[in-house]
């Protein structure tokens, strides 16, 4: 079945002009996947971009940096993550359950692939600060990490409505040696948090790299951390392969905010013939609700108003409350390689709590999007029988107050 | 229309320094007052701002005046319709994001400008290598679009930037976001004198610029000074068209005595 959503041989050629040499390809120096991508920024920050892009070319074409990034990932991070079979919740959908466990992974998510990568290179470019912008509080944790690590100074920004939900996050920062700067701008969330982290980045950037945390913002920060994270799918290929006799599988499944888990997992099954599914917030789906626009430095889909003004997405999960999706996404979209679809903030709980019961694993509220996609289309647009990788981008402990919370209010509604 | 490159150029002949106030458009319900008053005290050329949700160059006094002039609900076709009928007497320009224009259109944008008698756009979240789209529909729309050139713009850079810009090349003073600065440094008068290097264009200093001794010392080596979030301060504080009047009269007595 897997054969429905690929895209003809020369589905990269569709634009000659602007599409990257290969599906999830290098791309050029405009940074552009089909018409998405770019680099849209203020002057002021047009070299520093200049400056990354050469950088981690560079450094990704050093065997000596990759070696140093695969083993701080194997003996500071814990990889390779394992891939767990899901007897009993695959009994109970009638497809094959794999999971990615990237909850595993040291911080409890795959946020820390990407932030060894940026802060190994920071180190490498000389400089001694990150700043970051955070929504759920991982991509932050995640980075005050390595920069406990790597002995760098770290400034993260986090909208202030993401400070209250997520308020262990920020004590557990500030553990890490971090300083955490609440946004009262805006809608107060993770947008308005890079808005923060890009205005600190322009003035300060003779010494700070902007650790972005996910495949967002101007080249060549799409491709770099999609780079980072195709360990992921890398890993999974391969796992996959040895559990499934070599083949691949039928579907593979990963959540959706802007896009960093997916674009990994994607990035390893991309010349695959599995199906590739992208899963958002309902309350926040570019894909299927968005319009073209521009914002963070980008060219991609946008939840926004008709005069370009940049809607708030609203879902239970802090980390996927972006009005946006990375580039390369809006372009998989648009060629056919990838669907998006989304899930609601019921149809998550529900498979929060189903895999809690059935396998033993608290998911984090983001891969619960994923696994609440299988669970609804489990029989219907993904046949019985069929295996579905879905990549566990990180684990539920951060939501367990506040599911505990939304099933308490739930029982008192009815 | 009043064309602004050829006003400009004119006015620098002359030997008058040039001051260019920025105010948001749509923050207060007397903006256009207070935009009437600022040109009739020495402005000349008036900055107005589009308001945009994600204001990605801007510090915290101009993000608030864009969410107030959201909250009143100023929209582009709204402050650019104001404009039209303002009678300011000398030439506007426009900043705004990119998105605005892009989910406008490049030659909607352009062309409901030129009706206006808007004479020039800033757009700073263009750079160059993605500029035509815009620029193209602007220059046939008779529209300039300024262009920035920042501290950290390496020398090669600096030349193409500013033989793409129009009206005036936008000198950023430091780097940074808008917002008042208790001083100017020396990379403010090294990015001057690398655009001065390669272009006869006059050259304005904004982003910092905040007080009428600031101006005078940056119009030392400068053509002008863009004086925003001082002026839009005392705006949000409520002083009106009076006071706003008030501060860009004590700037353009600075300017002259300089």
């Amino acid at each position: 079945m897997s054969a429905s959503a690929r895209p003809p041989a020369d589905a990269g050629s569709r634009s000659a002009a602007h599409a990257p040499a290969a599906v999830m390809g290098t791309p050029g120096p405009d940074g552009r996947f089909g018409e998405y991508g770019g680099r849209f920024v203020p002057e002021s920050l047009v070299p520093a971009c200049m400056e990354l892009e050469e950088a981690f070319a560079a450094a990704w074409a050093d065997a000596s940096f990759r070696t140093q990034l695969a083993s701080v990932l194997r003996d500071y991070g814990g990889r390779p993550t394992p891939v767990t079979q899901c007897a009993r919740l695959s009994e109970e959908l009638g497809v094959r359950l794999l999971l990615k466990r990237e909850d595993l992974v040291h911080g409890g998510s795959h946020k820390l692939n990407n932030v060894l990568g940026q802060a190994l290179l920071t180190v490498r470019m000389g400089k001694e600060r990150l700043v970051a912008e955070t929504g759920a509080g991982q991509h932050g944790v995640a980075t005050a990490t390595a920069a406990a690590l790597l002995g760098l100074e770290c400034t993260v920004y986090m909208g202030e409505l993401d400070t209250e939900r997520q308020e262990l996050n920020v004590f557990r920062m500030e553990l890490l040696g971090a300083e955490v700067r609440p946004v009262s701008s805006g809608s107060r969330t993770l947008k308005d948090a890079v808005n923060e982290a890009l205005r600190d980045w322009v003035a300060t950037v003779d010494r700070t790299h902007y650790c972005l945390g996910s495949v967002m913002g101007p080249h060549p920060f799409p491709y770099m951390v999609r780079e980072l994270q195709r360990v992921v799918g890398d890993e999974a290929r391969a796992q996959c392969q040895a559990l499934l006799g070599g083949a691949d599988p039928d579907v593979v499944v990963a959540c959706v905010g802007g896009g960093s888990n997916a674009a990994g997992t994607f990035a390893g099954f991309a010349d695959s013939g599995a199906r590739l599914v992208g899963v958002e917030a309902a309350g926040g789906a570019a894909v299927s609700d968005g319009i073209t626009g521009v914002l963070h430095g980008m060219k991609s889909l946008l939840l926004q108003d008709e005069e370009g003004q940049i809607l708030e997405a609203e879902s239970i999960s802090a980390g996927l409350d972006y009005p946006g999706i990375g580039p390369e996404h809006a372009w998989l979209a648009a060629s056919g390689r990838a669907q998006y679809d989304k899930a609601t903030d019921e149809e998550v709980l529900a498979a929060f709590r189903l895999l809690a019961r059935t396998e033993g694993i608290l998911p984090a509220l983001e891969p619960a999007h994923a696994l609440a996609w299988v669970v609804r289309e489990a029989g219907r647009s993904i046949p019985k029988g069929s295996t579905v990788l879905v990549t566990l981008s990180g684990r539920g402990d951060k939501d367990v107050a506040q599911v505990r919370e939304l099933l308490a209010s739930g029982d008192s509604e009815r | 229309m009043i064309a602004l490159e050829p006003w400009l150029r004119e006015r620098c002949r002359a030997g008058r320094k040039l001051l260019v106030p920025y105010l948001m458009g749509g923050m207060g319900e007397d903006w256009v007052e207070a935009l009437q008053a600022v040109a009739a005290a020495g402005a000349d050329a008036v900055e107005v701002g589009i308001p945009f949700s994600d204001p990605m160059m801007d510090g915290p006094v101009i993000q608030q005046a864009g969410v107030h002039a959201l909250d009143r609900g100023a929209t582009p076709a709204r402050v650019v319709g104001a404009l039209a009928s303002a009678e300011l007497g000398v030439p506007v320009a426009v900043m705004t994001y990119y998105n605005v224009v892009f989910r406008a259109g490049h030659r909607r944008m352009a062309q409901s400008l030129r009706a206006a008698g808007v004479g020039a756009a800033i757009v700073p979240d263009i750079p160059l290598e993605e500029l035509e789209p815009w620029a193209a529909e602007a220059d046939a729309a008779e529209v300039a679009t300024v262009l920035l050139v920042a501290p950290s713009t390496p020398e090669p850079r600096v030349a193409r930037i500013c033989a793409r810009s129009r009206g005036f090349v936008y000198a950023v003073a430091r780097m940074g976001v808008t917002g008042e600065r208790e001083s100017l440094g020396n990379e403010t008068t090294e990015v001057v004198r690398r655009i001065r290097a390669v272009t006869d264009a006059p050259v304005c200093v904004g982003v910092g610029v905040s007080t009428p001794s600031q101006a005078r010392a940056v119009c030392e080596v400068a053509d002008g000074v863009v004086v925003g979030s001082a002026l839009v301060r005392r705006l949000l504080e409520g002083g009106g068209p009076d006071a706003a009047g008030e501060f860009v009269g004590q700037l353009r007595a600075a300017l002259d005595a300089g």
